[in-house]
């Protein structure tokens, strides 16, 4: 059985038994007992029409849990048994459901964990497990997600930023245990491509497969970072480079720039050197130039530094260091690198070991700490 | 984002009007104890409850031993400054949420049902590397 064909059905099939009339919370319940089921019954009788049968299946099971929960409220009058064909678009249907769950009334934590249930159909101990929390905690997670959007109508138009954020911290924030999160982001994100024509949904789809593309040649066997310029590129991924680019072009074309469709750019641009020496610093840092103009991110400021010290120089680099608040993560390695090349590694192994020190995760640390041990230990 | 909540035994700076736990009252042990499980109960219907756990003040130093030998053990260590009496962990959207939820725990009743403002460590874990480096 065809596992991910399933979870693409997960919102077609949430999209209609809402439209039929259904609140969202049991709808949501309904389904993930229906795919469970699927799960179960598939393998040896493998229905004619999938996604009837889900619909068909969950249905009943909404049914029955809202007789169960209400009889005494008499509410399984509201519902017809075999209710008329929904008249809106699996499209649409999909659509308001990655809205609903990006809801701005929704934290972070929250519309990512209802994301991956409600639309990418993964099950509440899944999520747990890519995520490294208790299950009955992000069971509660979840259904606290569910009441803060009850009320939120369907019907009204959502706001695609707010799900492109959702999106992309699935892709770049969690664990790798037994699902590929960003695997799964980019799976949503095709998906919304399908359903919205968003330049932006395009430029994320293409910045996510451009990173995903580089992924195998990001890590050593022994776990530790390899950074872009040492990266053996022919391990890198030239199916989804050559689509990120494809989706990317097709996403310019369209004049409507934005954050998304400029990281691709630079990504695309990188993927686009067959050795570090190659890259084109200076159409990169024109890109940076743009993305600062959209954004006015510190981090993007930062990343700009470093584009700036490749095309001009370290000297160059560092002036425009010296214009960014000094607090900022990974400020520190990225003064490190640029007195590196400054011809200064004495300042610049103090400044990694102090990376090092403020780095937000375990292989950013032991990678800068080997920096430092680099130029500490080196005989000249 | 994950934070842990460290207690201390020893080491953590001391609280005004501190009064040892053994010159409690019984029942105001029973009602810290209680709060301590309803405070984890509720940070699982908030969604944020990850671990918590209470580590004995017993302990002993270990250390590798060389070749075929067993490890050298030294303890316990009653001098040492610093006892960790145990953590909590939760996940959490912000540093600001994380903060909140540490000022509740350390509001825990102790003697004459009063708040302990038991000092806390507050510690971020080490994140998983992102997916966009470059």
């Amino acid at each position: 059985m065809d596992e991910l064909l399933l979870r693409s059905l997960t919102p077609q099939v949430l999209g209609i038994l809402v439209r039929r009339g259904a609140d969202f919370a049991a709808a949501e319940d309904a389904v993930q007992d229906a795919l469970v089921e699927a799960v179960r019954v598939w393998p040896a009788d493998p229905p004619r029409d999938p996604k009837a049968w889900l619909v068909t299946v969950a249905w009943r099971k909404f049914l029955d849990a809202t007789r169960a929960n209400t009889s005494r409220r008499r509410r399984e009058d509201v519902f017809d048994d075999e209710p008329a064909p929904g008249t809106p678009s699996a499209v649409d249907d999909s659509l308001q459901l990655y809205f609903l769950c990006a809801h701005p009334s929704l934290t972070p934590s929250s519309a990512v964990a209802l994301t991956l249930r409600a639309v990418g159909g993964l099950t509440t101990r899944q999520i747990a497990e890519a995520y490294l929390v208790p299950e009955a905690t992000m069971g509660q997670r979840i259904s606290r997600a569910k009441r803060t959007v009850a009320e939120v109508r369907l019907d009204q138009p959502g706001d695609v930023a707010t799900v492109l954020r959702v999106l992309y911290l699935v892709f770049n924030e969690g664990y790798s245990g037994n699902v590929d999160l960003a695997a799964e982001a980019i799976r949503l994100t095709r998906q919304l491509a399908a359903a919205i024509e968003h330049p932006e949904v395009a430029g994320l789809l293409a910045l996510m497969l451009l990173s995903y593309a580089r992924r195998e040649a990001r890590t050593a066997p022994d776990g530790s970072l390899v950074p872009l310029a040492e990266q053996d590129r022919g391990r890198w991924d030239t199916v989804l480079i050559a689509e990120g680019v494809s989706v990317l072009q097709a996403a310019l074309a369209r004049d409507r720039l934005g954050e998304f469709q400029a990281q691709a750019a630079i990504a695309a641009l990188h993927a686009d050197a067959a050795t570090a020496a190659e890259t084109d610093w200076v159409q990169i840092l024109e890109w940076y130039d743009e993305l600062v103009g959209l954004t006015d991110n510190p981090v993007v400021r930062l990343n700009r530094a470093v584009a700036v010290g490749e095309a001009d120089g370290p000297r160059a680099g560092l002036a425009a260091l010296a214009e960014i608040d000094d607090s900022l993560p990974r400020y520190t390695a990225v003064a490190a690198y640029l007195h590196e090349r400054d011809g200064d590694p004495v300042l610049a192994a103090r400044l990694y070991a102090e990376a090092a020190h403020r780095a937000p995760n375990l292989a950013e640390r032991d990678h800068l700490t080997r920096q430092a041990a680099r130029l500490n230990t080196r005989r000249d | 984002m994950k934070y842990l909540l460290l207690k201390h035994y020893r080491g953590a700076p001391v609280p005004e009007n501190f009064v040892t736990m053994d010159q409690w009252t019984p029942q105001e042990i029973t009602d810290h104890v209680q709060f301590m499980r309803d405070f984890a109960a509720k940070l699982e219907t908030t969604g944020e409850f990850v671990d918590a756990q209470g580590l004995a003040p017993e302990g002993t130093w270990v250390q590798y031993g060389g070749e075929g030998k067993p490890p050298v053990t030294d303890g316990p260590f009653a001098e040492t400054k610093d006892l960790i009496a145990g953590w909590m962990v939760i996940d959490v959207d912000s540093y600001e949420r994380a903060l909140e939820v540490a000022g509740e725990l350390s509001a825990a009743p102790g003697a004459g049902g009063r708040p302990i403002h038991e000092w806390l460590e507050l510690r971020p874990f080490m994140s998983a590397p992102p997916t966009v480096a470059d």
